[in-house]
């Protein structure tokens, strides 16, 4: 086949809704885009249990002690899906560790705000985890077949990260003063910030154009904060939370919420590493891997003891 | 952990199944492959049985001529079966059950009032 009918080929499996598989014919920009977003993806879940993971210990009782702990676990092993489904296309996972460190690599802004107070627990999961879900759900049918197998997993464990933040919101909103003000704060603080996870306005998102035409994306980041925002505004008026947006306003002839200006020089200016915890959040990830080397040394070291002392042996079976 | 790294799948291993042919010369038999299949694209691949065949190409050729006779597939993959490691069933308590007590990992875990919607 020649380049030409390759790329007819692809178009039609792309056409009739066919995954991509790893062994398929792709062409370089699709596969570069693919290796963009799901190592960025990647990368969004490991970084994201940095904010999280600082309130562990500090949990307020056991139960919420557990919970914390197993919503952080979960996503640890969504890092694990998409590094996984990134390697498909022909990068290892060495290579997309050193672009996080060096900070070739962008991981979703969000994280780089800190946690300083339990109630941030609380709307990340219902605020952070809900705009995350919004964006993955339709990501399951996307076209890459690793990809979207991926996301099934992930949305499947999802389903509990929201809830449990939820129920967290739910308990302070219904407590004494001083808890229902820590809520509302945390609202404040997150709100903005996670309507902004959706990533710039179509019109200034070059990339949206194609990642539809080849099915990567299913719906446009304006269409996909719209929704977000019409669901998660009902979600805060049933525990007596405010969203704050004094332009927010039902509008009866879109059926949708009208809202505010998004502040995207805030937004860009923390992609450029100018938030308020960029720097604190690589150096985690750096420490991490740096303090962690010598268990990598150490494994690979007792596999290989393992294996000269295991090679008469299996010469032996084999006889 | 006793024997995680147990080998050959759901094979038991000749000297641990202590049949009378232990000491029959194996060194000329094709080798067993444990052969995975892909109904449709998009789907994981799945395991559908295994065939002996003396190197991957035939294993593959094998599998499609056995395994996707009914348009059962659109992808194979071969895995030669001693690289296939398994967990020892024995270890199945150890491995799984602490999994029993994390009812909070599920969704209807949390109390939430029933008006709440897309949640
Ligand atoms: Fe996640
Ligand atoms: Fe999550």
């Amino acid at each position: 086949m020649t380049t030409k009918s390759f790329q007819e080929h692809f178009d039609k499996q792309i056409e009739n809704e066919v995954s991509i598989e790893p062994r398929d014919w792709m062409p370089d920009d699709y596969r570069k885009t693919l290796i963009r977003q799901i190592s960025q993806h990647a990368h969004s879940e490991i970084v994201g249990m940095l904010p999280e993971g600082n309130w562990i210990t500090r949990a307020p009782s056991l139960r919420r002690k557990c919970v914390l702990l197993a919503k952080v676990q979960d996503e640890g092993g969504h890092g694990l899906y998409l590094y996984s489904a990134a390697e498909t296309l022909g990068i290892s996972r060495d290579e997309m560790i050193e672009q996080l460190h060096s900070g070739k690599a962008k991981y979703s802004s969000i994280f780089n705000y800190p946690t300083i107070t339990w109630a941030d627990m609380g709307a990340i999961g219902w605020l952070v985890d809900g705009a995350a879900i919004m964006n993955q759900v339709p990501l399951c049918r996307t076209s890459y077949g690793p990809y979207a197998r991926a996301m099934v997993r992930v949305c499947k464990e999802e389903s509990f990260h929201q809830r449990q933040g939820y129920e967290i919101m739910m308990t302070l909103a219904n407590g004494t003063e001083v808890q229902k003000k820590m809520a509302q704060d945390a609202l404040n603080r997150w709100w903005w910030p996670s309507i902004m996870m959706f990533g710039p306005s179509d019109a200034d998102s070059p990339h949206t154009v194609q990642s539809m035409k080849w099915r990567i994306k299913r719906f446009s980041n304006d269409e996909l904060r719209q929704k977000f925002i019409d669901v998660t505004v009902e979600q805060a008026k049933l525990i007596g939370l405010t969203v704050p947006d004094p332009d927010l306003k039902w509008n009866e002839a879109t059926g949708h919420y009208d809202f505010g200006k998004i502040n995207w020089d805030e937004f860009w200016n923390v992609v450029k590493g100018n938030g308020p915890c960029n720097k604190e959040r690589l150096q985690a990830r750096q420490k991490a891997w740096n303090d962690g080397a010598w268990v990598r040394d150490a494994a690979v070291a007792h596999a290989q003891k393992r294996k000269f002392k295991e090679t008469p042996k299996s010469k032996s079976e084999a006889a | 952990m006793k024997n995680i790294f147990h080998r050959y799948g759901d094979y038991g291993d000749r000297e641990a199944a202590g049949g009378e042919n232990t000491h029959h010369d194996t060194s000329n038999e094709w080798p067993l492959w444990e052969v995975f299949i892909r109904s449709k694209a998009g789907l994981d691949h799945k395991h559908a049985g295994s065939l002996h065949a003396a190197d991957a190409n035939m294993a593959i050729e094998n599998a499609r001529d056995v395994y996707t006779r009914r348009m059962e597939g659109v992808s194979i993959w071969v895995v030669e079966s001693k690289y296939v490691h398994a967990s020892d069933p024995a270890d199945a308590e150890m491995l799984y059950e602490p999994a029993n007590d994390k009812i909070y990992r599920h969704p209807t875990f949390y109390n939430l009032p029933d008006e709440l919607k897309h949640m």
